[in-house]
């Protein structure tokens, strides 16, 4: 439970208003339902705790207003500090940790110790051996609790604020008999009491009884009325509205325990609240994104797009709530890949037995932070309760993603370690529990996170830390300050191109990734466009266009062309070199502006004749935000205009093609994902399309890459922050999530022979994700911002118009683009279905014929091909896509390598014609900058 | 928790008798459509049910006297549902048989369970709708089949209700209520109907548990209803559609070991969408803390 606000009522109260104002219409809304539970026979109160974080008595809140003090103090000696920083003064830092009895342990720490430094010392101060179900928690800015990394520095966590902790039970152990030594389940009691006062563990009126009188046992041993008076058990806490009833009930049962030790009394509490159904779960809120999972679908009928829902993550897997019923489970065995991109979390799904295909599913977090805190806790709970051991977290080029991993001790090696634990058991006292006054926070208002609040914090100014300064920064001044590093590192650009990736890169990094969301959506950008830096951005961009420049962007270019293999190449590789270190300029003047729509991927599809017939070609303009983030690049219409011009350069045909390419590092690798848009004919009329992306990454080591399951997903958030459509967001997740999951590949063609080939034009990103997803696209693009459309539009009417019909308006053409339009070949008449616009999201799986993957590795590079062949509606498609990794430093001429990739590909498949090229390159990041 | 316990422990048993409005159309009419039931052979079956419980489960039985204002009152599950010591009365679907939770509301009472309310209708839980017969409970949990009589909102206020357990909701597929297709047939044994739609609501609650269940399918719907009761005296007792009813089911019910088991006739309320479960309701008043 990471995530509670603190019983910071006007937060609470911000909240509530805008949820009865969001939820209105929405008879599930958290308010309405409360009110909604007057039958529940004791009161209390409602609904799911509410993403709680582990623990908030009030009391720490008012704790909190004196600890301002010192923090106000440290923070204003920090501010003033001087920005150099030669020197190196070893700085100490008070902390101090709320304990699981409610008392304070304050020491000092060294300012740049890591984080388990600090955890070490509590669980000395503790006396706990078995001290891999906890952790520590801390508030950031948004006063949401987060889980301190044991293996990253303190300072680079707590940003702002005082050094208030908490410790807290991370893991519950499914089994708490198991555990070695009755002191931690001393302190795993004490959490629980917690959770169960607080509302976060939901109980019965009868669980209360039996729990509460366990506590009392422990607590105060035998019943004995003489020395206990008659109401000794009222300065004791239970369940968040505590009546005389029950404390009646309480001592009923007390009475019956004469005997019973602490440990023992310890030990029942411990076997019945493990059985609770919220034991141990960690509730996050969300939002369902799409239209639906069936089993999700809360009703017939009834859309479910958007509606509120809890995402719970335990030892099992993950729980999804609605209200308090279970809609839906995924035991971490269901689950093949996490990720989280932007504010949404994504979870793909093993498909059961009755179905063909893998599917995703997407869920919307107030925001980002939420939804990377969310997926960092499932990494961890998966980790410690399904592993043996960690996985290594991907050193050095990581690629795509971030390097966090879990990386403590997991159930079974804990288990382990202390089962040779030989001490005595060790003395302690049990402190009196949860009085009166630690309990405030549970006076029954449910403890929710904010969402809301946090997503208009606006008013906050942000701090912006840079390595060991902190400053107030104002939006603006940041963008300069970027920008002008960025206009430095062009000038080194445009010698190496690079160069000018790199450094942005590490600008970024440095920068953060976890600046609060700004008031404006420049500064969102920023610091969106910062994280975006920090883990490896790729950017399909095919180009950039920032009014009307047509350079292409500096880092990638996505080109979905449809062309013949000569074209392709050239055009890539043409327009990698041109990148101009101009546009980057230009981006960065723009930073100030918001990121257009535009920006995001663009889809153009271009009729082009091929020999075989009508070719389509797609274009992915992803966004294509620098890595800095400060550089948002808009994509306008011009920018399409622009590309074919450079395309048209190379080719004869006439299939433009233009390939990203990011450079981030000159070192590393270059991921480039092509994704290629092929448009077969089979007869005149028919087309087919089928997007294809051949991502050649640069990984460091691919294979791990490949399979860890767990990805974080890229963030190009530049643009989504500011830009408006959700479609664009789409769109770039869908990169994205090609970018950060490194199973996604690339070339798919369809293979002609079927005869019948149909193809859905879309985005490539999407299209895949698509077929798992159901709705998490559909809903947003008809948001696409117009000039993308225009843009759209204008290609491809051309292109389309002989067959489908010339859209005339940007949604029908978007329509077009995306949805998919369904070609029969031969034998059947073609049918276009522009109409239908969510097409995209809800894009038929078809049924699964064959699929298979084959490897293959030369000296630099890895080719990984997918091949599969689908069956949808009487059409059967053949998909390859092809990953190609070329891995190398920056001695490695990478546009050659990936010239000579694409062109093998094209060679091994002579009969399908490649729709896409993604090209993607990525640098070696240094571990500090990589991730928060 | 407290009050999780392997299913099946009870030790009185609630029912109302068959009153001679049986069968009739409700006052909306039309609901019984063109079943013909015989009155007299309900009351003969519902005889017999009660003598089973009573005589050979040994349970204490609590029958509560017919009342022909009420044409559907015989189906007691539908309007509590009962978990250790407390009982939520629930409001059914159709207007008409809201009134029937009155005397078992009293009895709930007098046998000291904590009565909770769904509440009125104009309260929050307006237009929430719950039917005992479309919950499954299974000892760990709590399945709610969403349906034409029960729909999300009753499934929230049963979760409200009984917060020591996961409440999940599943869709009822091939039924008209959930405990037509599926019943307990033990502590961790699922009885469910081999019908597709059976299965796949069967499929949802596989996906949705944290527990691991014996499933027992049969091949006619009618034999998915059963009771299953541990009785006073430790034996398993399971009251089953006899063999001239389901005569393909009749041999699954052998595969359960040591079990007691009942063939309890119930053709007459199955005409009206009933089954054996429908009429009545299974309370412990021996429960155990540990």
């Amino acid at each position: 439970m990471t995530t509670e606000s603190g019983a910071d009522s006007e937060a609470k109260q911000l909240q509530e208003n805008k949820e009865t104002q969001k939820g209105k219409g929405k008879a599930a809304s958290q308010p309405s339902q409360a009110a909604a539970e007057p039958t529940s026979p004791q009161n209390q109160p409602e609904q799911l705790p509410a993403a709680a974080g582990h623990s908030t008595p009030a009391r720490k809140e008012q704790e909190q207003a004196e600890e301002d003090l010192v923090s106000h103090r440290s923070s204003t000696s920090r501010l003033s500090r001087s920005p150099l920083r030669g020197v190196k003064k070893v700085k100490i830092m008070q902390c101090k940790i709320t304990l699981l009895d409610g008392s304070d342990y304050t020491l000092n720490v060294e300012k740049r110790v890591k984080g388990h430094v600090l955890f070490d010392k509590v669980c000395d101060h503790l006396n706990l051996l078995e001290k891999d179900y906890f952790g520590i928690t801390y508030r950031d800015m948004e006063n949401q609790k987060n889980w301190l990394d044991p293996s990253k520095e303190l300072k680079k966590q707590i940003r702002t604020g005082p050094w208030n902790f908490a410790f807290n039970v991370k893991f519950y152990p499914p089994d708490p008999s198991q555990l070695t030594e009755d002191i931690t389940r001393y302190y795993l009691c004490l959490q629980l009491r917690d959770d169960v006062v607080s509302g976060r563990l939901p109980c019965s009126f009868a669980t209360h009884t039996v729990l509460g009188s366990y506590t009392v046992q422990s607590e105060l041993g035998d019943y004995d009325p003489e020395e206990l008076g008659s109401d000794y058990i009222s300065e004791l806490r239970f369940a968040p509205n505590q009546t005389k009833e029950l404390e009646e009930k309480v001592m009923e049962l007390h009475k019956t325990y004469k005997g019973m030790t602490p440990a023992e009394a310890e030990m029942h509490f411990l076997e019945n609240a493990k059985k609770l159904s919220m034991y141990g779960v960690d509730l996050h809120h969300a939002k369902l994104v799409g239209s639906l999972y069936e089993s999700l679908a809360p009703a017939e009928g009834e859309d479910s797009e958007g509606v509120e829902i809890m995402l719970g993550v335990c030892a099992s897997g993950l729980l999804i709530y609605r209200d308090r019923l279970r809609i839906n489970r995924f035991a971490w065995p269901k689950i093949l890949k996490i990720s989280y991109k932007r504010n949404n979390f994504y979870i793909k799904i093993r498909p059961g037995e009755f179905e063909q295909f893998e599917s995703t599913i997407g869920f919307k977090l107030p925001n980002h932070r939420a939804a990377k805190r969310l997926w960092k806790v499932c990494v961890e709970h998966h980790t410690f309760f399904r592993l043996v051991s960690p996985e290594a977290p991907p050193k050095k080029f990581l690629s795509l993603g971030s390097k966090f991993r879990y990386s403590g001790r997991t159930q079974a090696q804990t288990r382990r370690a202390s089962s040779q634990i030989i001490r005595p058991a060790p003395f302690f006292e049990r402190s009196s529990s949860k009085r009166y006054n630690m309990s405030r926070s549970l006076d029954g208002a449910p403890i929710m996170e904010n969402h809301e609040t946090l997503m208009k914090d606006n008013a906050v100014a942000k701090v912006i830390t840079k390595g060991d300064i902190i400053t107030a920064v104002t939006t603006e001044k940041k963008v300069e300050e970027d920008k002008s590093e960025q206009e430095d590192t062009h000038k080194d650009a445009a010698e190496t191109p690079e160069a000018v990736a790199t450094t942005p890169l590490r600008q970024d990094t440095k920068t953060n990734d976890e600046q609060p969301t700004g008031d404006e959506a420049k500064e969102e950008v920023n610091a969106k466009a910062t994280e975006a830096a920090g883990y490896l951005v790729k950017y399909v961009v095919d180009s950039i266009i920032t009014d009307g420049a047509t350079s292409s962007g500096p880092h990638g270019i996505s080109l979905s062309t449809t062309m013949d293999d000569d074209v392709f190449m050239d055009g890539t590789l043409k327009e990698v070199e041109e990148k101009t270190p101009d546009s980057q300029d230009e981006v960065s003047e723009r930073s100030v502006v918001k990121v257009s729509p535009g920006a995001v991927r663009q889809e153009v599809s271009q009729a082009i004749s091929d020999k075989k017939g009508t070719l389509i070609i797609l274009k992915d303009a992803e966004d294509k935000e620098d890595t800095e983030g400060k550089e948002t690049s808009t994509l306008d219409e011009k920018e399409k205009s622009v590309v074919p011009r450079e395309y048209e350069t190379d080719k004869n045909d006439t299939l433009p093609a233009s390939i990203g390419k990011e450079m981030f590092k000159a070192d590393t690798s270059v991921v480039a994902e092509a994704q290629t848009t092929e448009v077969k004919m089979l007869s005149p009329k028919v087309e087919i399309k089928t997007d294809d992306m051949i991502p050649l990454k640069g990984i460091d080591s691919p294979k791990k890459a490949m399979a860890s399951w767990i990805s974080e997903e890229v963030k190009t958030e530049a643009s989504e922050v500011i830009s408006v459509s959700a479609k664009e967001m789409k769109t770039s997740d869908g990169l994205q999530e090609n970018a950060e999951i490194f199973t996604f590949e690339d070339v798919r063609s369809e293979q002609s022979e079927s005869n019948l080939v149909q193809i859905t034009v879309s985005e490539s990103s999407t299209a895949s994700l698509a077929v798992s997803t159901l709705g998490w696209v559909s809903s947003s693009q008809k948001a696409s911002p117009d000039q993308q459309e225009k843009a759209v539009v204008a290609v491809e009417t051309e292109a389309e118009s002989a067959k489908l019909t010339a859209p005339t308006s940007p949604d029908v053409v978007e329509v077009a683009t995306k949805d998919m339009p369904v070609v029969h070949t031969e034998t059947k008449t073609i049918t276009y279905e522009a109409a239908e616009v969510d097409t995209n999201g809800d894009a038929d799986p078809g049924v699964l014929l064959s699929a298979q993957t084959i490897t293959s590795e030369t000296t630099s590079t890895t080719t990984t091909t997918h091949i599969t062949k689908t069956v949808k509606g009487g059409i059967s498609e053949t998909r390859i896509e092809k990953r190609i990794v070329i891995t190398g430093d920056a001695d490695i001429d990478h546009d050659e390598a990936l010239a000579q990739a694409i062109k093998e590909a094209k060679e091994q498949h002579p009969d399908m014609s490649v729709t896409k090229v993604v090209v993607h390159k990525e640098t070696e990041i240094t571990p500090e900058e990589g991730e928060d | 928790m407290a009050n999780m316990c392997p299913y099946g422990r009870f030790t009185h048993a609630v029912v109302r008798g068959i009153p001679e409005t049986f069968g009739k159309p409700a006052a909306d009419g039309r609901e019984n459509g063109e079943a013909s039931v015989e009155l007299a052979k309900a009351q003969r079956q519902f005889g017999c049910l009660t003598g089973a419980l009573r005589q050979k489960v040994g349970l204490q039985l609590i029958e509560i006297p017919p009342d022909p204002e009420l044409p559907e009152s015989w189906r007691i599950e539908d309007v509590a549902v009962i978990q250790g010591d407390t009982a939520l009365i629930t409001r059914p679907f159709k207007q008409q048989r809201r009134s029937e939770v009155e005397a078992v509301r009293r009895v709930m009472s007098e046998l000291n369970l904590t009565v909770v309310e769904m509440g009125g209708e104009e309260g929050d839980s307006g237009g929430a709708t719950l039917e005992g017969s479309d919950v499954l409970f299974t000892g760990r949990e709590f399945f709610v089949g969403i349906s034409p009589h029960t729909n999300r909102r009753g499934a929230e206020v049963l979760a409200d209700t009984f917060r020591d357990f996961a409440v999940s909701t599943v869709p009822v597929c091939g039924g008209a209520r959930l405990k037509n297709i599926c019943s307990m047939g033990g502590p961790d044994t699922i009885i469910i109907s081999n019908s597709d739609g059976a299965k796949k609501t069967l499929r949802m609650m596989e996906q949705l548990t944290d527990h691991h269940y014996e499933v027992l399918s049969v091949p006619e719907e009618s034999a998915a209803n059963c009771i299953y009761i541990k009785g006073p005296s430790k034996r398993d007792f399971l009251l089953h559609r006899p063999a001239e009813e389901c005569p393909d089911s009749a041999s699954a019910f052998q595969k359960l070991p040591d079990y007691t088991l009942l063939p309890t006739a119930c053709s007459e309320a199955s005409k009206l969408g009933a089954s054996l479960s429908s009429l009545c309701l299974l309370i412990n008043r021996k429960h155990t803390y540990f």
